[in-house]
């Protein structure tokens, strides 16, 4: 017994670094593919021409809200506009502390773009320490001069589009919204959603469950599955994992973020989605004339500036879509986009079940 | 609305399937002596590597194998850690569990991070319209055929009273001839790959597609259940259902017009609440197995 515990202490610290080592080093791999970008935007002939931009990524850039910024960022740097490099899962905020003042200090980029939810005291921090660089970030607050801009995903518009369609093709008079949790900006996307649900069906029923997790799929299949046996007949997969509920129960529903009809291209009839390039072409705009300054970009997220949309609308589903009610969305659509329809903003969080007109 | 009692319950079914097996799987473990912290991970790698074999080779059997394979080695490197090197059993499983995490979302990343999600075959549920009945395959082979089969195997079969007599008192077990690694090794490959199912669950029966963080905690909420449960297979059983009624409770509630008030925050955590009340009226006094977390040698 004295041997064993004289050896143990080295064996447990030996295997202690091995584990360590190890999964620290993929960890890392895991969390960060930036370099490769680097290699790239450096090598480019001309990079030095155009803004060079830095997106610094609070989650995984697999979660949907950072894939987007992070997808409009490469597109605009397929167009030539920007060098673009990127780091993310900087889910503490004393890491995307580290990691921005690292990133302002040794690269220098002109701009720098991120998500400060979880972070908002520390990336202001930053920013007001580095008054040349362009911020502009995700964030539930106020732009913060000189130099911070705020974004968010103002997808308002299509969930109202989207609340209409779903209004005329329920049967059961009851909708389900699976969503991440109550906070502002899921809340007015929900809310957004049954209003236009009210538009076309002003009895309805519409029932919100939130998961409380970004990514929990096999929960928010199951909060779908209870919505159907609650009575709903059409859902929207405001979360990953509906889709797949509503594909076994041969039910309409509606995607996020990106056109998720591929998954199940029967059932599938629309989705929202989010285009941050007009907020990215702004930023660089103004960067590249020198007037940048702090403002709230929202405008540039609402599809009046093309900012959101709705996907096109599924011809080959397994139930027919009404030509009415495909006309009345489009009609709608064309106000909205025409400025003579603003889609009401609500960011209280909806009620487990919403009968309307009660 | 009425309230549909039959959904909850076939709900019920779902949500403790993936519990079951994990679970069952921490259960061979720990008789054996070994505390599996790597449970979550290899649940991650069982419902990744699934994922990854179905979707190159398009064939849901195929998958499965995949992500047996993944539990058989991830207990292997359990095993080597805890076993041969007899490290501290909840640093190896941490860092097991962080290892498979990191290479799986690693290797996700370079093969399916393009924006759009890969989506692949699943299985379809038995006897559609079935109400109750209506469940996927693995769901009536964990309740009909894993559950019992493990009963017997450790209360009546020869391997597992050795698996037993390793981790109540392994220097006995060494004296009567009993080959105390080798066992430890079994059982952790075995409930490894029991984990590793388990998570497939999540992959190839309910969702057809892989998503980050996709076990969400599953596994350390089986490894209370098996201390609920102390460490025998029906009583781990009871405990998932009983978790698993009450998340499927919860999520119904959620949408009943009666309950819309309560705040969601409280819904969200009931399961768990139960789980903890549980515990705390039947985890009291619990006997662990004698050679819980202590690794062997020989004097």
């Amino acid at each position: 017994m004295l041997r064993r515990s004289s050896r143990s202490p080295h064996r447990f610290l030996a295997a202690l670094g091995v584990a360590s080592a190890a999964a620290l080093v993929l960890a890392g791999c895991g969390g960060t593919t930036g370099d490769e970008g680097a290699d790239d935007a450096t090598s480019k002939p001309g990079a030095s021409d155009v803004p060079s931009v830095f997106g610094a990524f609070a989650t995984p850039l697999e979660e949907p809200w950072d894939g987007a910024i992070h997808a409009a960022l490469e597109s605009a740097e397929e167009d030539g506009l920007i060098a673009y490099d990127h780091t993310d899962n900087l889910h503490t905020a004393d890491e995307m502390e580290r990691a921005l003042r690292d990133i302002a200090t040794n690269q220098k980029p002109d701009i720098i773009i991120g998500d400060a939810f979880a972070a908002e005291d520390a990336v202001r921090a930053v920013a007001t320490e580095f008054p040349d660089i362009a911020f502009a970030f995700g964030s539930g607050g106020e732009e913060q001069a000189p130099n911070f801009s705020v974004f968010d995903n103002w997808m308002q518009d299509p969930a109202y589009l989207a609340g209409m369609l779903a209004g005329g093709l329920t049967e059961s008079g009851t909708i389900g919204v699976v969503g991440a949790m109550p906070i502002p900006e899921v809340n007015r996307i929900v809310n957004g959603f049954i209003a236009g649900v009210e538009e076309t069906n002003p009895s309805a029923t519409v029932t919100v469950s939130f998961i409380n997790s970004f990514f929990d799929p096999a929960t928010a299949k199951q909060a779908a599955e209870a919505a159907i046996a609650g009575g709903a007949d059409v859902l929207f997969a405001e979360r990953d994992g509906v889709i797949a509920a509503a594909q076994e129960n041969n039910l309409p529903v509606f995607g996020m973020m990106v056109d998720q009809q591929d998954q199940a291209p029967e059932h599938v009839v629309s989705s929202l989605l989010w285009n941050m390039r007009p907020t990215v072409d702004a930023i660089v705009e103004a960067v590249v004339a020198g007037t940048f300054e702090a403002s709230n970009l929202a405008e540039y997220s609402f599809m009046v500036n093309d900012g959101s949309s709705l996907a096109p609308i599924n011809t080959g589903t397994a139930f027919e879509i009404p030509a009415d009610l495909i006309e009345k969305v489009e009609a709608k659509q064309a106000e909205i986009r025409d400025g003579s329809f603003e889609t009401p903003v609500d960011e209280e969080a909806p009620a487990g079940s919403t009968t309307i007109g009660e | 609305m009425n309230f549909p009692l039959f959904a909850i319950l076939a709900a019920t079914l779902t949500i403790a399937t993936p519990l079951v097996w994990a679970a069952l799987g921490a259960v061979i473990n720990e008789r054996a002596g070994v505390l599996n912290l790597g449970i979550e991970g290899t649940m991650y790698a069982g419902a990744f590597c699934g994922f990854l074999a179905t979707a190159m080779s398009g064939s849901l059997w195929f998958g499965v194998a995949a992500a047996l394979v993944s539990g058989l080695l991830a207990g292997a490197l359990m095993a080597l850690l805890t076993v041969t090197l007899g490290v501290n059993q909840h640093v190896a499983g941490i860092g097991t569990t962080l290892l498979l995490v990191a290479v799986c979302n690693f290797t996700n990343r370079l093969l399916f991070s393009d924006g759009s999600q890969t989506t692949t075959e699943k299985f379809d549920r038995l006897l559609p319209g079935g109400g109750l009945l209506s469940q996927y395959p693995m769901t009536y082979v964990a309740f009909l055929i894993l559950a019992p089969a493990l009963w017997w195997v450790l209360r009546s079969s020869g391997f597992g009273l050795r698996l037993r007599a390793v981790g109540e008192n392994p220097e006995a077990a060494d004296a009567a001839g009993i080959p105390v690694a080798k066992t430890r090794y079994a059982a952790l490959i075995l409930g490894g790959a029991l984990m590793a199912l388990g998570g497939s669950f999540l992959t190839l029966s309910l969702l057809g597609s892989f998503t980050i963080d996709i076990v969400s905690g599953r596994g350390w909420i089986c490894i209370a259940l098996v201390i609920f449960g102390r460490w025998q297979v029906w009583p781990v059983v009871g405990g998932a259902l009983l978790f698993a009624v009450a998340d499927a409770l919860q999520l119904q509630l959620a949408i009943t017009p009666l309950f819309s008030d309560v705040p969601n925050e409280v819904l969200i955590a009931f399961p768990y609440l139960v789980v903890i009340l549980a515990l705390a009226i039947w985890g009291r006094g619990v006997r662990y197995p004698g050679a819980y977390l202590k690794p062997y040698r020989r004097a």
